[in-house]
């Protein structure tokens, strides 16, 4: 690994501060993605700031019909949250299944969304609950977050503070893990929610992205037969991966069909 | 009798360093003035290296050093040798490649050490091999073994056409074209049996230490076997005289067959440590692991059984192509060979083998032993072939083998490949098998895992192994350059406790243990007053390590014969203090007594009278109680048994999720039940891994594209069930405990009852093949083929 | 350099460390604890796990600077007063040990394993060790040494 400055501010202004005017700095939040990445020098920044010292980002909390989650709130304090399980226990499931229990333990939600892995697991909660990513200037629709491969709509001095996400009637995510890394080949998560039924699908594509004709279809009629129905196109999904897109597309079948049998 | 000798589970001794966290492993021994090595290692799977400049790395801080091949040949040191010669069908011997311990000219896979980086501190080291620029030129590389054999492939090395390394064979081949030729039925399979990572969990790692006071050389290193690296060091590759070397294999995080051989890294880091004045150590990190410690399996084979009507075997031919790598590691040519195609007679009655075997060069890690080396390979042919014969004669895959295996009135029984089995029961470990799995209930099971949505498969392989390998005149005459025996030192200490010198090497199978229980067993001496010492050339005499399920078999009967010895000399110092005949003394339960009367002496009597000799037959006794002797075997052991093995499969995904096991081996004479039990259940998840989830993947240009934890998946406890482990046992015959051995059983005997498990399930789709690993994709794309589908 | 100061095993450390050293480089290199292993390059084996304020982590993944003013606990702090923690005993009992490289990072993840759940299923343990590889026991015997230590913690505490 090579080495860096490391800073632990202790206000998000300032975190922004040191980010400010160096593009080769970096956030570091629980650093279950990073540091893997650091160490075989796949990233090589010349800043860390830790955002570990700043107050305030590692709350659950309700608000109106919202749960509001802390940025540095781990996957672990997610999964055995009362208050995540009782209003919203597709996305504890889906926390309680990240990695593996001492990755959650260090693993933050902040850190999972900055990073955006596209096999990441909390990338399908946010688009298919209809989130809101809360930064330390603004607020971003799920819908509006996700740019591309590990890229997001996120300045490059700018930090997510919390997740916004609308308490659904029902939700449930099906995850088909690969065997080795425990990172989703396919995941897809649904959700009944006010607005309607949203559908999510992270680990098959470049990004995480809905599946709208299956929306349509679970909207007028929800069963799990609707998604054996659809169509999935192979030719969007990801290619040169160890699954091929076919198998792809089938498993994103296969796990929408399981995680709307989860939420029925 | 003893409570702590041979059938009792004593807990393990060596477990309180390792819970404690106070085992000592090869990275944790720092020495003073310690500097650390890295290895710039190639890219490129095949590369001509045009040039190397290390100038900007050589002004980096801490930097001792930078070396490279051409540093190597200026000292002379010698290539990693090659152990084993094989010859070809003509006679002529195999091609065995120079294996420079830094690569020189040409780089012949990607790993391949170019470069040696040694600076005050490990993140020095690591900085100054980025600064490392070597100009290559690459060139077409093949990885695969039907690319290496096919016209205009690729040359791995240019004294190697068409990248054969030996052509061999074995057998009696017209016999077998004559079962053939009046066979009521021939069936064939072709089969890859794919290429596994070793994956100890501790990488491997070496300390090298040059004493200029004395002269003297000290490698520290991860090596489940200290004695031969030291022969190897000293005879060719640091050419330095064994009173000048001393080799010590700390605690070792298992070994699994990668920690046998003799690597570059052992002799570079005690050459530098001469160059540098000071210790060197290099520890691996997992990436460079996969791409540096010795590859596993890698064969593909065309099989064909001659069969009667009535589905008795008549005849066998194997053509077999197996891949070496780049270079010959120590083993290497002997497993395709001695430990393949000697055991494919399996546990059946075949009156007619031929066996031919091509041993190929690629652009990839060296192929050596992993966990069975050979045997594995071999039982997953057999046993896919036999389960592929019963469904195209429709003969009940328990019954045909049950059919055709070695009955126990057959021993010994003398196989058309070699092997002479000393002694089994084959059909008692089948049932016994079958009675702990159920297997009458099979299809009720089957029906409430459909009710899931699951297909239920039953898979079976009858399987045996050759270990303990084997009196050392067979070996040298088959090719082998080491000797196969094992040396024992007993020593006696005064008040009566034992100290036990080994030249087996335990890097997990719990020796301080269960060599501990062989002294008690025949001593009386309580486990906790024996010491077993191993790993240390300075301290034991002489060894030739652990591998190959040898350990107890040749290692124990080594220290029995060094027992023998302590009590024949204790019964003449006993006959000497009781007044009585040598002749009338008899030892039971730890006391010298005279035959007949109560008049005796405890075992702690006679040890203290060897060392204070004051009334002592010293006119023809010398004074002291300890005593060596050297084991060489008479022959190989035999375990054998059957694996069964029950899976579902999800139509839907392809997983199949192992959901029984149920063995039942015998490995002869058991020390602890709890310990072979251990090694029973290591091995099964061992194979397990390889049938379902464990592949080394090469790409075709020769890139490893599982090389690492991320990508190369190793079974964890949630992909495994627990598992039903029993043991019938029959007594070895030629060795003096009976043991057989156990290390390896699980890795020979279950991937194919695995593989026949889910070809089981999915027969009813029209399944009729499916390989290693059956990964998720695997399975729902040979589903969808069967039945027509798009993929 | 940075200064950081830390409990490691209830004793206080101030030490020296570049920002990219990692937790468990400290803990062997600098602490000389060696207890705490490595076993891959991308935090996957678990060798390395040790609790940071009580938690299981992976300390390769842990940056020596992020554990500045944390509370560590290493396999050689498990033990109290000589006395093997129930998990260690339930490992040599149940024989869920053989070449002991995986064992510390092993027992410090099943030690927390039962802390948050003390009556597990067979189901509960093989998955709650996810984050841990073991090449030589099979998992066989540690999954039972995790059941039987949960079982005589939980006898203990009644």
């Amino acid at each position: 690994m090579r080495n860096f400055e490391f800073h632990r501010p202790q206000s998000v202004a300032d975190a922004v501060t040191l980010l400010q005017g160096n593009d080769a700095a970096k956030l570091l939040a629980g650093g279950q993605s990073l540091l893997p990445v650091m160490k075989l020098d796949l990233a090589q920044p010349s800043d860390l700031v830790s955002l570990a010292g700043i107050p305030g980002l590692k709350e659950i909390r309700s608000e109106g019909n919202d749960l509001v989650i802390g940025a540095l709130v781990t996957h672990h304090e997610v999964a055995s949250s009362p208050e995540v399980r009782q209003r919203i226990p597709g996305l504890a499931a889906l926390a309680g299944g990240i990695g593996d229990a001492q990755i959650r333990n260090r693993g933050t939600i902040g850190g999972s969304l900055a990073h955006a892995d596209p096999a990441a697991d909390y990338p399908a909660a946010v688009l298919a609950l209809g989130a809101t990513i809360v930064t330390d200037r603004r607020s971003i629709a799920a819908d509006d977050y996700f740019t591309g491969l590990f890229s997001t709509a996120l300045a490059p001095d700018e930090i997510i503070t919390a997740v916004r996400f609308p308490v659904p009637e029902r939700s449930a995510y099906a995850k088909f893990p690969h065997p080795a890394s425990k990172y989703a080949v396919v995941g897809v998560m649904v959700a009944k929610t006010a607005g309607g039924v949203r559908v999510a699908v992270t680990g098959a594509g470049s990004k995480v992205f809905r599946l709208s004709a299956l929306e349509k279809s679970l909207s007028e009629n929800f069963t799990s037969q609707a998604a054996s129905a659809v169509e999935v196109a192979p030719g969007d999904l990801r290619t040169g991966g160890e699954a091929s897109p076919e198998y792809l597309a089938h498993l994103v079948k296969v796990m929408a069909k399981r995680a709307i049998q989860a939420c029925s | 009798m003893s409570s702590e000798g041979l059938g009792v589970s004593v807990a393990r001794k060596e477990d309180r360093r390792f819970l404690l966290g106070k085992g000592r492993y090869t990275d944790d021994l720092t020495l003073p003035g310690q500097s650390y090595a890295v290895f710039v290692r190639s890219p490129h799977a095949h590369a001509t290296i045009r040039s190397i400049d290390a100038s900007q790395a050589l002004k980096a801080p801490g930097v001792l050093a930078v070396l490279t091949g051409a540093d190597v040949a200026a000292d002379d040191l010698g290539g990693i040798p090659c152990g084993w010669t094989i010859h070809n069908k003509d006679g002529s011997a195999m091609v065995a490649p120079p294996h420079p311990a830094l690569a020189q000219g040409k780089a012949r896979h990607a790993g391949d050490p170019v470069v040696m980086v040694i600076a005050e501190t490990r993140t020095q080291a690591k900085d100054a091999a980025q600064l490392v620029e070597v100009d290559y030129e690459p060139h077409p590389a093949v990885a695969h073994l039907n690319a290496a054999v096919a016209d205009g492939a690729p040359k791995v090395w240019d004294e190697a056409p068409g990248n054969v390394c030996f052509d061999w064979h074995l057998g009696d081949s017209e016999a077998t074209d004559a079962e053939f030729a009046k066979a009521d039925r021939i069936v064939s399979i072709d089969l890859t049996n794919s290429r596994v990572a070793p994956n100890a969990i501790e990488p491997r790692a070496a300390n090298g230490h040059f004493d200029d006071v004395d002269d003297r050389y000290t490698l520290y290193t991860t090596s489940q076997n200290p004695h031969l690296t030291r022969l190897l060091l000293g005879a060719f590759t640091l050419k330095v005289p064994e009173h000048k070397l001393r080799v010590v294999a700390p605690d070792v995080g298992g070994g699994f067959g990668s920690k046998i051989f003799h690597y570059a890294e052992e002799l570079l880091v005690l050459w530098a440590s001469k160059r540098v004045g000071h210790p060197v150590k290099w520890t691996s990190d997992r990436s460079e692991a996969f791409l540096s410690d010795a590859h596993g399996r890698d064969h593909v084979s065309h099989a064909e059984l001659a069969l009667t009507a009535d589905g008795h075997f008549r005849g066998l031919r194997v053509r077999t192509l197996a891949n070496m790598g780049a270079y010959l590691s120590t083993f290497a040519p002997a497993i395709p060979t001695y430990l393949h195609a000697t055991l494919l007679s399996g546990p059946y009655v075949i009156p007619a083998i031929y066996a031919e075997v091509k041993a190929i060069f690629t652009n990839t890690v060296p192929v050596d032993a992993v966990r069975g080396a050979g045997r594995p390979e071999a039982t997953y042919l057999l046993e896919r072939l036999v389960d592929k014969a019963a469904r195209e004669l429709g003969i009940d895959r328990v019954e045909i083998r049950r059919k055709n295996l070695i009955q126990p009135d057959q021993f010994p029984y003398q196989t058309p490949v070699a092997l002479q089995y000393d002694i089994g029961d084959y059909p008692a470990t089948l049932d016994m098998a079958l009675q702990a799995i159920d297997y009458d209930k099979f299809a009720d099971r089957k029906a409430e895992s459909e009710k899931r949505g699951k297909l239920r498969g039953f898979g079976v392989s009858t399987y045996i192994e050759a270990c303990g390998i084997a009196p050392s005149a067979l070996v040298g005459a088959l090719g082998a350059g080491a000797g196969l025996y094992e040396s024992a030192t007993v020593r006696v200490h005064p008040t009566g406790s034992v100290t036990v010198f080994t030249g087996t090497h335990s890097h997990g199978q719990g020796h301080e243990t269960t060599f501990a229980q062989l002294v008690n067993e025949r001593l009386g001496v309580p486990v906790e007053s024996v010491d077993v010492v191993h790993g240390d050339t300075d301290r034991i005499a002489f060894g030739m390590g652990t591998y190959g399920s040898r350990s107890a078999a040749v290692g124990g009967s080594a220290i029995y014969k060094a027992i023998d010895k302590i009590v024949e000399k204790s019964k003449k110092i006993a006959a000497h203090l009781l007044e009585a005949s040598v002749a009338d003394i008899e030892f039971e339960d730890g006391k010298f007594r005279v035959a007949g009367t109560d008049r005796e002496k405890t075992f702690g009597e006679i040890a203290f009278t060897a060392y204070v000799p004051h009334n002592y037959p010293i006119e023809t006794t010398e004074p002291g109680l300890e005593d060596s002797a050297f084991y060489d075997p008479k022959n190989f052991t035999f375990p054998g048994g059957c694996h069964l093995v029950e899976v579902e499969v999800d139509p839907e995904t392809g997983v199949v999720e192992v959901v029984e096991v149920a063995i039942a081996d015998d490995v002869g004479v058991i020390i602890n039940p709890m310990i072979v039990d251990g090694q029973a259940h290591g091995g099964l998840a061992h194979g397990i891994g390889q049938a379902l989830l464990e592949e080394a993947v090469y790409s075709d240009d020769g890139q490893l594209l599982s090389g690492s934890f991320m990508s190369y998946c190793m079974p964890r406890a949630a992909d495994l069930p627990s598992f039903k482990v029993g043991n019938h046992v029959t007594a070895c015959t030629h060795n003096p405990i009976g043991i057989k051995g156990v290390g390896e059983v699980g890795a020979i005997g279950v991937p194919p009852a695995v593989i026949n498990a889910v070809i089981d399930a999915l027969a009813p789709l029209g399944v009729t093949d499916i390989s290693m690993p059956a990964t998720p994709e695997k399975v729902w794309r040979a589903i969808q083929a069967a039945q027509g589908g798009a993929a | 350099m940075a200064t950081i100061s830390l409990i490691v095993n209830e004793k206080n450390h101030v030490v020296d460390v570049e920002a990219r050293t990692l937790l468990v480089e400290l803990l062997r290199e600098h602490l000389l604890l060696t207890g705490t292993h490595v076993g891959c390059d991308t935090s996957q084996c678990g060798a390395c796990t040790v609790w940071v304020d009580a938690k299981s982590v992976k300390s390769c993944a842990m940056l020596a600077v992020e554990a500045d003013g944390a509370a560590v606990t290493t396999i050689e702090g498990l033990a109290k007063n000589g006395s093997m923690h129930p998990m260690q005993e339930a490992f040599h009992t149940c024989h869920g040990l053989q070449c002991g490289f995986c064992t510390p990072g092993m027992v410090m993840r099943s030690t927390e394993l039962i802390q948050r759940n003390p009556n597990p299923t067979e189901d509960e343990v093989r998955h709650g060790l996810e984050g841990n590889l073991c090449r030589c026991t099979g998992y066989h015997n540690i999954v039972k040494a995790v059941l039987s230590a949960a079982e005589t913690v939980r006898g203990g505490a009644q």
